[in-house]
């Protein structure tokens, strides 16, 4: 094989990873909608159950309401601490790319571990508040929708920096110099200049933290801790707890389709730069 | 140099972020050194009881190594994947290649859940067949991690070659050298980094791993996050705050000489 014509050197290096795919991940993934026409029986009923079932349609509106909130709380932390990474002076730059990126590294199982022993009802912040005595009972800060929305808003703030930061990084110099120039304020050139400036940052950000949260499962169960399910959790347990895998697998489908919807929107606002 | 600097109430708000951010890292460190065999804070005492806990449990070593052993194997698998993937692109630039790029891509954007029920219907599936790759063997598992990561390494390698400059393979091409030797003398010395950065990642990743490993495991492959799961879940053990401890050091520390060698390599070129 001196020199390869350019089809068959193709196929063959960059056929092993798509076939690979195929067979793991598109051909199961067919398997699954299957599931979803035929278990327990065949047809859409499964798919009738989304539609009319309270306790599915429960977990749907908690989902979506959780996914907000953690979407505008995650974008706003996002935005003050990328703000100073980005412009930043050397070491308060240094200082906030240690705290973007060592978060971002540490399993998701840490996290929300962290999270439970500082909110539990014997963690750090009840023992402070009943030690100090502003309360006398531990407050309830885990195991319901307060606890899932703060570990998500902190597994999520890292994936909304980088949108953000681009998004800054890209802004040009002299359109705030022109703005102080013509005497804006420092808090005025912030509102009126480089917030809007940075729109499309926002919206990329807003749309990846919502689509990433929506599939989430990890932190909702833990700090959850069974009351408040999301939808992802609701799968799990329709496949291991009340073997209803028709009803799993349906509900991955339409999470899918939205999820699909959403990537769609998403690309319509950031133009994904040449990767190749 | 930037001119528009944070002023004090931005710099306050990225603050309390960072306070926020580090927070429950920080939050497992008293917890850790707790003598109490439930999860609460320290009063007085200190113990190193649930630090010497995990050294004596043979439930924790043995799924240290099942990780390390799955991580390894899917990191080499997916990373060899990824790298012939991405020569292909990059040597030959076949038609449809956003397309194909695209399929690739999707186990890192398609809901974790969704690809841990189609794992799930995979190894099921398998299972039947033979029982080495099945249903809760580390096999199973490690090639379940391996569609994870390949996604994440493929972009990586991908980020790596676009960098590199094409005339030296023109030059190579023109001095009569190889497809194979353009490869493997040319373009796989200078992406070495790359590939290196692309294994670590796949390797932390598959380590990390709990969405999917949840679906497909029950009793027998037991990886160090289902095990940390399982402890989570019920009644919380301390011990795994002593093992957060070491997890977020061993972070602190990797990313660390990342940055070193970062920081070193602008010298050399």
């Amino acid at each position: 094989m001196r020199h390869l014509t350019n089809r068959t050197g193709a196929a063959l290096l960059m056929a092993p990873l798509l076939l690979f795919l195929a067979a793991a991940y598109a051909w199961p993934f067919l398997g699954v909608v299957k599931w979803s026409f035929t278990l327990p029986e065949p047809g859409v009923g499964q798919y009738g159950v989304l539609l009319t079932d309270p306790l599915v349609q429960s977990v749907f509106i908690r989902t979506l309401r959780i996914c907000a909130i953690v979407t505008v709380a995650s974008v706003i932390g996002a935005y003050a601490i990328t703000f100073v990474w980005v412009r930043g002076s050397p070491a308060q730059r240094i200082f906030a790319e240690f705290c973007i990126l060592v978060p971002f590294w540490i399993s998701v199982l840490t996290r929300a571990f962290g999270w439970v022993a500082l909110l539990s009802n014997r963690g750090l912040i009840n023992t402070w508040l009943q030690a100090v005595g502003i309360t006398s009972e531990p407050l309830a800060l885990v195991r319901n929708e307060f606890g899932v929305i703060v570990g998500m808003t902190h597994f999520l703030i890292p994936f909304a920096v980088f949108p953000l930061a681009s998004a800054m990084r890209s802004l040009d110099d002299r359109v705030l110099l022109a703005a102080r120039g013509l005497g804006a304020s420092r808090t005025r050139t912030f509102w009126t200049v480089f917030v809007p400036m940075t729109a499309s940052g926002i919206i990329g950000a807003a749309l990846i933290v919502f689509v990433f949260a929506l599939g989430f499962f990890v932190t909702p169960a833990i700090l959850g801790g069974g009351r408040s399910v999301m939808i992802a959790e609701l799968v799990y347990l329709r496949i291991f707890q009340s073997p209803d895998w028709g009803l799993g697998a349906a509900i991955s489908v339409v999470l899918v389709i939205f999820v699909a919807a959403l990537m769609a929107l998403l690309f319509r606002y950031i133009r994904p730069r040449q990767m190749v | 140099m930037p001119t528009y600097r944070p002023g004090p109430v931005s710099l306050l708000a990225a603050g309390l972020v960072a306070l926020f951010l580090l927070m429950p890292l920080l939050a497992v460190v008293p917890v850790s050194f707790t003598p109490s065999r439930m999860l609460a804070m320290p009063s007085g005492e200190l113990s190193l009881r649930h630090y010497r806990a995990l050294v004596e449990d043979p439930r924790w070593l043995d799924s240290i190594l099942l990780s390390i052993r799955i991580g390894v194997v899917s990191s080499a698998f997916s990373t060899l994947l990824a790298l012939c993937f991405s020569l292909g692109v990059w040597m030959f630039q076949p038609r449809f290649t956003a397309l194909l790029v695209g399929f690739v891509l999707l186990p890192m954007v398609v809901p974790p859940v969704v690809s841990a029920i189609t794992l799930y219907f995979l190894l099921t599936s398998l299972s039947g067949l033979s029982s080495i790759f099945g249903y809760d063997t580390w096999l199973g598992v490690a090639m379940a991690h391996s569609v994870m990561t390949v996604p994440f390494a493929t972009v990586l390698i991908l980020v790596a070659l676009s960098q590199l400059d094409r005339r030296i393979d023109l030059a190579a091409r023109g001095l009569g050298a190889s497809t194979w030797q353009r490869a493997t003398g040319i373009i796989i010395p200078n992406i070495k980094f790359g590939i290196v950065t692309a294994a670590l990642l796949s390797f932390i990743l598959s380590w990390e791993e709990i969405g999917v490993t949840l679906f497909i495991t029950s009793v027998n492959a037991i990886t160090l996050p289902r095990l940390m799961w399982m402890g989570l879940r019920d009644n919380i053990n301390p011990a795994i705050a002593a093992l957060s401890v070491i997890l977020i050091l061993l972070t602190v520390a990797v990313l660390a000489v990342r940055s070193f060698i970062q920081l070193r390599r602008p010298a050399r070129s």
